[in-house]
């Protein structure tokens, strides 16, 4: 039943089962008294990449446990295509699921680990062989079948789970936080790998993880978590130019929040500067600017026309290898900062600590969101 | 001024000594409780009147007491550790995979009779199982019998109250084992398409052996030196090792003969172990790991 769906995708690997697409309605989850998840409405498109990203105990693996069939929802129902599967155990709900510590079978030898799926779904014994190995190729690991679980390293047990989960063409994968365990560059290049599988496979993918860079790489869509809710679901670019909420402001991206007064439709006022933004002011009467680092830029002699302009004094300036972070205490007010390419040019642009600094950012970058009601 | 090379070795000089003192305690109860009467019981069974002789040993080959005493020992032995892992396999599994709250009572109710004596236990059988005790006349009450069965004074007896004194020693170890088997793999076995039978057999199974072997082990051993109870309820009849061993004593005053049947019992448990011990790490038989 699991690979019911078509495998006819001309660009589709071998392992291509097609994919299928998944709704959770007002899901809710309690603990007692206590609320994991608080009426999570989200679709998921067939083959889309979608990753939820959230502080920690913002209620990711509660989420990804109800898709799993793990964990029944206290209310609110799941939905894979048409069918609804809130209520079907996970060995009839024909998903892959690779999980944060890879989970895989001490016992068991690689080659038999990634057949596992093959045999408990009865598929023909003759296919196993040929399958695993397509399998453990796609995650570059032929020639490793016989090996022992415990004489792989790291990354390698990371690929034997992923092979697991896809050796049966799952029309949906779980992930989560699976490259949480590895160091920065192998995450990197697995990244790379599993955005490669992830367009091969066809399959719709739900990957949870708490790294916002990791998120952005990866994902067709990010649905942001907090405290159990859903605080905004959007592509990454809408993501950075238009969070919904302080919260996502400051959690996408390096920002600074500085509070500021509506001074017009589109524009306010931060001290004595005004800055005007793209966009129309949200609703409320506390505005907060998000100003995110990279997104201003030290004005050297000449300023450019259409720019809002913020003063200041350089307080620090971090050199922090590709770039620089400087420090900016704005006249009359808050300590912001800027990210400063740390080529010479850029450096150039920086006086020295304690000497006055114009910051320029353009009305397209100049993000206005709600401040929190307490 | 010292090199800081010999520093570090007199360091670890020092250090080795802590250690040694430190386990002097232990070591010095060892060789007294242990060392030293094993090596009094293997000269004694090659001593018979003040001189060396192997005539304990020849013993075992000319009376056949002796071969049917081994036979019956260990296969009352095998049957109670058969039976102790078929009831203490489900105890336990129960006490692994419950809410926390419940697996504690479980263990409980498995720790509990830790709490009263063996020899106790083994009078409470007699009175349950006896002639006129409360199980016959329970089935004769019923109407399911018109004479009293005979509970005890047999194998059966024996079987019984030494199964019930052992199945705890098969439930620990295969807890501690179980326990230890973390539940991502059941889920992921679920997720993966494996049924509830075949997540069992495929992942709970295996990864429970370590914990099969030792219990097994456990009980296997204790069965064969065990005294008390087949002695109450075997009523002289069930003549295991043991009651060889003491017969040689208390009756024929024959040291010599008892220290045999003592080592080659001793022989026989340590070839079991070492088989066992190829299939499993004797720490993990004996419950570190
Ligand atoms: N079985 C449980 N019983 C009680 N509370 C639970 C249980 N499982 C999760 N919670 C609570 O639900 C909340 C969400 O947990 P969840 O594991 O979904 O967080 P998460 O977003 O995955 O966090 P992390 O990034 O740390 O993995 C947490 O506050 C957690 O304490
Ligand atoms: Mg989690």
């Amino acid at each position: 039943m699991a690979a019911a769906g078509s495998n006819s995708g001309v660009n589709g690997g071998p392992l291509s089962g097609g994919s299928i697409g998944v709704s959770i309605r007002n899901a809710t989850r309690r603990y007692g008294a206590f609320t994991a998840l608080d009426d999570v409405s989200l679709d998921v498109a067939p083959g889309e990449f979608l990753s939820l990203l959230g502080p920690s105990g913002s209620g990711k693996t509660t989420l990804l446990g109800i898709l799993g069939g793990f964990t029944v929802p206290s209310s609110g129902s799941v939905h894979f295509g048409e069918a609804d599967v809130t209520f079907v155990p996970p060995h009839k709900r024909g998903i892959g699921v690779v999980f944060q510590n890879y989970a895989l079978f001490p016992h068991l030898s690689v080659a038999e680990n990634v057949a596992f799926p093959l045999r408990a779904r009865r598929e023909p014994k003759g296919t196993w062989g040929r399958r695993v190995a397509e399998a453990l190729a796609m995650v570059e690991l032929a020639g490793y079948e016989d090996r022992a679980i415990s004489q792989l390293s790291g990354g390698q047990r990371q690929r034997v789970a992923l092979a697991r989960a896809i050796v049966f063409r799952p029309r949906l994968i779980l992930m989560d936080e699976p490259l949480s365990a590895l160091d920065k560059q192998l995450r990197e290049s697995m990244q790379i790998e599993l955005r490669r599988l992830h367009r091969q496979l066809e399959a719709t993918i739900i990957y949870v993880t708490h790294d916002q860079r990791e998120a952005l790489t990866m994902s067709d869509r990010i649905a942001i978590l907090r405290g159990g809710r859903l605080a905004q679901v959007d592509t990454p670019e809408r993501l950075h130019d238009r969070p919904a909420s302080a919260f996502v402001a400051s959690f996408i991206g390096e920002s600074t929040l500085v509070p500021v007064t509506r001074s017009g439709p589109d524009s306010v006022a931060l001290g004595a500067a005004t800055l005007r933004s793209a966009r129309p002011l949200p609703e409320g009467a506390a505005l907060l600017l998000a100003l995110q680092t990279e997104k201003l830029i030290a004005a050297g002699d000449s300023v450019p026309d259409g720019y809002n302009r913020l003063t200041g004094r350089v307080t620090d300036i971090v050199y922090q290898g590709e770039s620089l972070k400087v420090f900016l205490a704005l006249d009359g007010g808050p300590e912001i900062s800027l990210r400063q390419p740390a080529h010479h040019a850029g450096r150039r642009a920086i006086p020295p600590t304690g000497a006055p600094l114009t910051a320029l950012i353009h009305p397209q970058d100049t993000i206005i969101v709600p401040a929190e009601s307490a | 001024m010292t090199h800081p090379g010999t520093d570090l070795r007199r360091h670890e000089r020092r250090e080795a000594l802590l250690v040694l003192a430190l386990l002097f305690p232990a070591l010095a109860v060892v060789t007294v409780l242990l060392v030293v009467p094993l090596a009094w019981l293997a000269v004694q069974s090659v001593t018979a009147d003040g001189a060396f002789s192997l005539e304990h040993y020849r013993r075992f080959l000319a009376e056949d007491i002796y071969w049917r005493s081994f036979l019956l020992t260990f296969r009352i032995a095998l049957i109670v550790t058969v039976l102790a892992l078929g009831l203490g396999y489900p105890v336990a599994y129960a006490a692994a995979t419950l809410p926390r709250r419940w697996s504690v009572v479980v263990l409980g109710l498995v720790i509990l009779p830790f709490w009263t004596s063996v020899l106790v236990r083994a009078y409470a059988w007699m009175v349950l199982l006896q002639r006129r005790g409360l199980v016959n006349a329970a089935l004769q009450g019923l109407g399911l019998t018109d004479q009293p069965i005979a509970l005890i004074n047999n194998e059966f007896g024996t079987v019984l109250a030494t199964l019930h004194i052992l199945v705890p020693f098969m439930v620990l170890p295969l807890y501690a084992t179980m326990q230890r088997i973390p539940r991502d793999l059941l889920l992921a076995g679920a997720s993966l398409g494996g049924g509830p039978a075949h997540v069992f057999f495929r992942v709970f199974l295996p990864l429970s052996m370590p914990g099969v072997v030792a219990g097994t082990v456990l009980v296997f051993v204790l069965a064969l030196g065990f005294y008390i109870t087949p002695e109450l309820l075997g009523g002289g009849r069930t003549f295991m090792v043991s009651m060889l061993v003491s017969r040689n004593v208390e009756i024929y005053n024959q040291w010599g003969a008892a220290s045999a049947i003592g080592v080659v019992l001793l022989l026989c448990v340590a070839a079991l172990f070492w088989l066992a011990s190829r299939v499993v790490p004797v720490e993990r038989i004996m419950g570190a790991r």
